[in-house]
């Protein structure tokens, strides 16, 4: 009996397993011809409530299937005309009046009106919601009370909706990044009636997002959701600018393992990876017709120095550990040129602002600066931790490092990798003595990563403290009326921290991804901003027929 | 043979008691909350989400009431895909993962398995090293390292079988199961042939010989039931490792399977989510391991008479 | 309870002749005793390696990078120009120890507890089995960063933590075995000549049951090698520049189309252990047992 048994599971395995394996069109082939883009995504995304999930991937999907007031245009990253058609911007700035185009819907027929953002940014800025991305209309006037419950009435907040088509913002004070906000999936409007047939405003964990609930306003619309499997999008035919639409869908893919990612492209699975693993991108570096793309990315990668304990609170050792860094050889070498040095914590050119550079690699100074901190060609050095979550390309950034440290200073330093979230406590609660970080901006001013390192900041994390700081970034630049102006103050602040050295600079951020030729329409940009209503697919006929 | 049965299921309900307990307290002690991220939260903004998912309440009763809910069926909301129920994540999620782990256990039981009892029919000879030598590799090549080497050479190069995928492109199940089932092929292989060694030098099986039965007579007759108990033994826990173990070749080829969701839940402090993959994955432990023991038992025709007397 | 146990095996090995014969005929097993001689080879190298080794294993060499095997390194070098042979030489010395004292560890407490709830069986059976169930069902992975941030990143720690995962299935397969043993004529003749406990378990039923056992351990070192690659990834293991082979296979990995030598020759190391360790564990196994050698 039970040989029988065991041949008939092999029969059915065996079956299932070689069911016609083989052949069978690739999807870029089969998605150039329908017009299908497929989308290395990265992971599998938290939800799709905007104001409730954070992180890259939901960002990809929100920004398809909904649509801000104003949209960050791929070319330029300057505002275009979103949900609101034009808007109006007072003499001193503080007060935005958004005209909403009066085609603009909602993916079930309904017109969009301005009453939807009032009651959006309300459910956005609701103490109860636990909104993590809430601060991103604290320009707003008395936002931040709202959201921290000094204030419980809404019409006190400077949102209101002058008529079914007019929206009225007004700021605390002249904020120049403001209409790039509006781009951002945290200020996206949600459909009020549908969020109520299921549950309070204020409820997290709702349904209302499913495939068969879901309603947006954006180019795309939600065709199916299977869980750590695939998201397929299409295009949407209540879009106020359809006509412009030129895919007919978008399927996302969560490719949480880079090379696994790389390989899907190889075989014509994918039009688009998230990412590309180091060690590979020298070969598409060569390769003729590279679909290897790198562009700058705003973003920096940096350790953060503790100046409250030793030896790191001694200025000259943390100058001695940043100059005996020797940022190109690590860039040329271990990162195989992909990114580029960093000497300062503001991305160069960032909107035509470009940040101090006040040191460089100078073994001879480092070795100098350590001798007089006490520790003359590191004797009676204490030793030091380096702290990083574990990743290969932290560890061999670390790996080198170490080296460097080593070979100038003649010190030593450990490392100790960390799970992410013993990671994080470690950075929040300040229990490491060098420890590596990055920052992406979620917009384009200097004012995103120098807000970073204000006194007791969540984000500073290095016991970086200074008064005249503080003034530069929070009171003297948004009073600056131009922008010349501002960026100088921005430019003193940047270099009164980077006298301080409670970082090291590492390097910035480049993006980097494989494209298939027939992609076309997305142009790489500073904020890795797709917007997939310029995308569409164009099959060069000679290479599809090489392909066969 | 149904009161030993009916016996241990009794027995599992105060072994999955105490991993609720011991789970639920462990996880709120690990450094780090379900809601750190990067960009670190307001303090407000921490509570308000604490109180949105009853976390603000004192620990104990915390406890009581997920012992209730579980009581109910319910395993509550998943803290890192808001929307979702850990129930929900765990329907989703496991039929692939045992669809994915039958068939690695099925590659592993027929390359281990023959492998083994080929072996032990001449040890010491060509007949014995050359197949447990093959099903060794197995063992050499954890499966980050297989699964990538495997798609490099059936997916890329020779382009035989996609790279990615469960059930979305024909043929695109078979490395999965194939990196799988290598590693445990390899144990099975091994104990096979060290149960089919001792089987066969067992006086019983010298008179079947003595008496000239065949070989094969001997193997299937009398040897292999005695021969694989260990394998049986090893089959349990070898299932539940599967589950747990399946995370890696999941996250190589793409898979929608439960054990990407059980560490990634670790990795999230997803409370819920971790509290509910183990409670599941503990009561099919239970079960795996019950049935190992009944098979084990069953193959052995002395402890067989001993169940029959009961 | 468990060291005596512990204790008894000792001197069971002093005390019969049992382990006199095995020696005499582990010899005359030629792949056995190449097992045996490449395994002490090993060791000697790890043992000697700050001594013997080409290079620092420190040192980089950034510009050359990863380079293919040449005469000045044998071996070719990672991605930071060091030298792979020094690598493997200093991974080996991590490796093995982590290999044979965790196994230790494992076999020790595993072959104690299942025999113990193999021979008494009953209800003390029943518990001490539920008590493996339970262990098998923890999230092993909270476990793990618990102990990295309650006690700090150690050696011993690393020991600990992975004999104790180890030591589960260890146990089921010893109980299984020593429970079929147990119904056998000459363990129930043993019993009415009235013989001890211990004696039986350590004269009678460890001996028995040693086949799998000696197989399940063989099998469990390499094992154990690569599951401190993963531990090391939690935070527990080692830290760099030190490294080990589980490690040095998991970076190989990931560019094995690029520089394949750093995944063939740590793979190698590991390899030829896992095969000398089985022609050893399968000699060891002939050789210990006594019906088949009469053949």
């Amino acid at each position: 009996m039970q040989p029988k048994i065991f041949r008939s599971l092999l029969l059915f395995a065996a079956v299932t397993l070689l069911a016609s394996c083989g052949g069978g069109e690739s999807n870029v082939s089969s998605g150039d011809r329908e017009g299908i883009l497929h989308y290395g995504n990265g992971s599998e995304p938290q939800g799709l409530d905007p104001h409730v999930v954070t992180g890259v991937p939901e960002n990809h999907i929100l920004r398809a299937l909904f649509e801000g007031l104003a949209v960050k245009n791929p070319y330029t990253l300057e505002p275009e005309p979103g949900v609101a058609q034009s808007w109006d911007i007072s003499d001193d700035g503080r007060v935005i009046t958004f005209h909403i185009n009066p085609e603009a819907r909602w993916s079930n027929g309904d017109p969009m009106s301005a009453e939807d953002y009032v009651w959006s940014w309300q459910r956005l800025l609701s103490p109860v919601l636990g909104s993590e991305y809430s601060y991103m209309l604290y320009p707003v006037k008395n936002a931040q009370a709202f959201n921290k419950g000094e204030i419980t009435d809404f019409s006190e907040v400077g949102v209101k909706a002058l008529d079914k088509l007019t929206l009225q913002v007004t700021l605390d004070e002249r904020t120049p990044y403001f209409l790039q906000l509006m781009d951002h999936y945290s200020t996206f409007a949600v459909h009020r009636a549908t969020l109520e047939k299921f549950g309070k405003a204020t409820d997290r964990y709702t349904p209302w997002t499913r495939v068969e609930n879901i309603v947006n306003n954006g180019a795309f619309n939600l065709k199916t959701w299977q869980l750590n499997r695939r998201i397929e999008l299409e295009k949407s035919d209540t879009y106020w600018d359809r006509d412009k639409v030129r895919l007919n869908g978008i399927v996302y893919y969560p490719t949480e393992n880079i090379v696994s990612e790389e390989r899907m492209f190889r075989v014509g699975q994918l039009h688009y990876t998230q990412s590309v693993p180091l060690g590979k991108i020298p070969v598409y570096q060569e390769m003729p017709d590279s679909p290897y793309v790198q562009a700058p990315y705003l973003g920096t990668y940096y350790y953060l120095l503790n100046t409250t304990t030793p030896p790191t609170d001694n200025l000259k050792v943390r100058q001695a550990l940043s100059m005996a860094v020797d940022r190109d050889k690590l860039n040329r070498t271990v990162l195989k040129g992909t990114n580029l040095s960093a000497y300062s914590i503001t991305p160069p050119d960032t909107l035509g602002y470009y940040p101090p550079k006040l040191f460089s690699f100078d073994p001879e100074q480092a070795r100098q600066l350590l001798a007089e901190a006490g520790y003359p060609d590191g004797e009676g050095w204490p030793g030091l931790e380096l702290t990083y979550n574990t990743s290969e390309d932290h560890r061999k950034i670390a790996v080198a490092l170490q080296q460097m440290w080593k070979d100038v200073l003649n010190i030593e330093v450990t490392l100790t990798n960390q799970e992410w979230k013993v990671y994080l406590d470690s950075i929040t609660q300040m229990n490491f003595e060098i420890a590596r970080r990055g920052w992406i901006g979620d917009y384009v001013d200097p004012n995103n990563f120098l807000d970073l390192f204000l006194t007791g900041g969540g984000n500073n994390n290095t016991g970086f403290a200074s008064p005249e700081y503080d003034d530069l970034v929070l009171r003297k630049a948004p009073q600056a009326t131009t922008k010349e102006e501002r960026f100088r103050i921005f430019y003193e602040a940047e270099t009164l921290l980077m006298e301080q050295m409670p970082i090291i600079p590492i390097y910035t951020y480049t993006s980097k991804h494989l494209i298939q030729p027939s992609v076309k329409g997305l142009p790489s940009n500073l904020m890795d901003s797709v917007n997939m209503k310029y995308v569409w697919l164009e099959a060069d006929e000679q290479a599809s027929e090489a392909e066969d | 043979m149904w009161r030993f049965i009916s016996l241990r299921l009794l027995q599992a309900i105060p072994v999955i008691l105490v991993v609720i307990t011991v789970t639920f307290f462990l996880v709120r002690i690990a450094p780090g909350g379900p809601f750190d991220s990067e960009k670190p939260v307001t303090r407000e903004v921490k509570a308000a989400l604490e109180a949105q998912y009853k976390l603000d309440l004192p620990l104990f009763q915390q406890y009581t009431s997920y012992l209730g809910d579980l009581a109910h069926g319910n395993l509550g909301p998943s803290f890192k895909y808001p929307g979702r129920s850990v129930n929900e994540l765990i329907a989703a999620g496991f039929p692939v993962t045992a669809e994915l782990g039958l068939y690695a256990l099925l590659v592993a039981l027929c390359i281990g398995g023959l492998a083994g009892v080929i072996a032990a029919l001449k040890p010491n000879t060509a007949q014995d090293y050359i197949p447990m030598s093959l099903a060794m590799i197995g063992i050499c090549m954890p499966s980050f390292l297989l699964g990538p080497l495997l798609v490099l050479v059936f997916g890329i190069y020779l382009d035989w079988l996609p790279v990615s995928g469960w059930g979305d492109i024909p043929g695109d199940k078979i490395l999965p199961s194939i990196t799988l089932g290598a590693g445990y092929a390899a144990y099975i292989a091994r104990l096979g042939r060290a149960g089919m060694l001792e089987v066969l030098s067992q006086d019983y099986i010298r008179t079947a010989r003595a008496k000239g039965l065949p070989q094969w007579q001997v193997v299937l007759k009398h040897s292999l039931r005695g021969g694989l108990i260990p394998v049986v033994a090893f089959l349990g826990p070898a299932f539940a490792g599967l589950i747990a173990g399946s995370f890696v070749v999941e996250t190589i080829f793409q898979i929608p399977g439960l054990g990407r969701f059980y560490v990634q839940a670790a990795f999230n402090r997803d409370y819920t989510m971790i509290l509910g993959t183990t409670v599941f994955l503990s009561v099919l432990i239970v079960l795996f391991n019950l049935l190992s023991d009944v098979l084990a038992a069953w193959m052995n025709p002395r402890l067989r008479a001993q169940f029959g007397s009961h | 309870m468990t060291t005596q146990t512990i204790n008894d095996i000792d001197q069971a090995e002093q005390g019969t002749s049992l382990w006199k014969d095995a020696w005499r005929r582990l010899r005359k097993n030629h792949l056995a005793v190449f097992g045996l001689i490449l395994l002490v080879l090993f060791i000697v190298i790890a043992l000697l390696t700050p001594w013997i080794a080409p290079y620092s294993y420190q040192a980089q060499d950034l510009e050359l990078g990863a380079s293919p095997p040449s005469a000045a390194h044998w071996l070719g070098t990672d991605i930071f120009g060091r030298d792979l042979l020094t690598q493997i030489m200093y991974g080996g010395r991590i490796s093995l120890a982590v290999g044979f004292v965790a196994t230790a560890v494992a076999l020790l407490i595993g072959v104690t507890w299942g025999a113990i709830a193999g021979y008494v069986g009953g209800r003390a059976d029943a518990v001490m089995m539920r008590l493996v169930d339970i262990l098998y069902a923890l999230p092993f992975m909270i476990f793990i960063v618990l102990l990295t941030v309650v006690f700090g990143r150690n050696m011993l720690l690393l020991f600990l933590a992975i004999g104790a995962v180890e030591w589960l299935t260890m146990a089921r397969i010893m109980r299984g075995q020593v429970q079929s043993l147990r119904q056998q004529e000459f363990v129930e003749a043993a019993i009415s000549l009235g013989l001890s406990p211990t004696t039986l378990i350590r004269r009678h039923l460890v001996p028995n049951a040693l086949g799998p056992i000696i197989v399940y351990t063989t099998l469990t070192i390499p094992n154990v090698m690569l599951l401190e690659a993963f531990l090391s990834f939690l935070g527990l293991g080692i830290q760099p520049p030190q490294t080990s082979w589980g490690l040095l296979i998991s970076y190989g990995a990931e560019s094995m189309e690029e520089f394949p030598w750093l995944l063939i020759f740590p793979g190698l190391a590991l390899t030829l252990t896992l095969f000398s360790l089985n022609f050893l564990g399968d000699g060891l196994r002939d050789a210990l047992d006594v019906r088949g050698a009469k053949d």
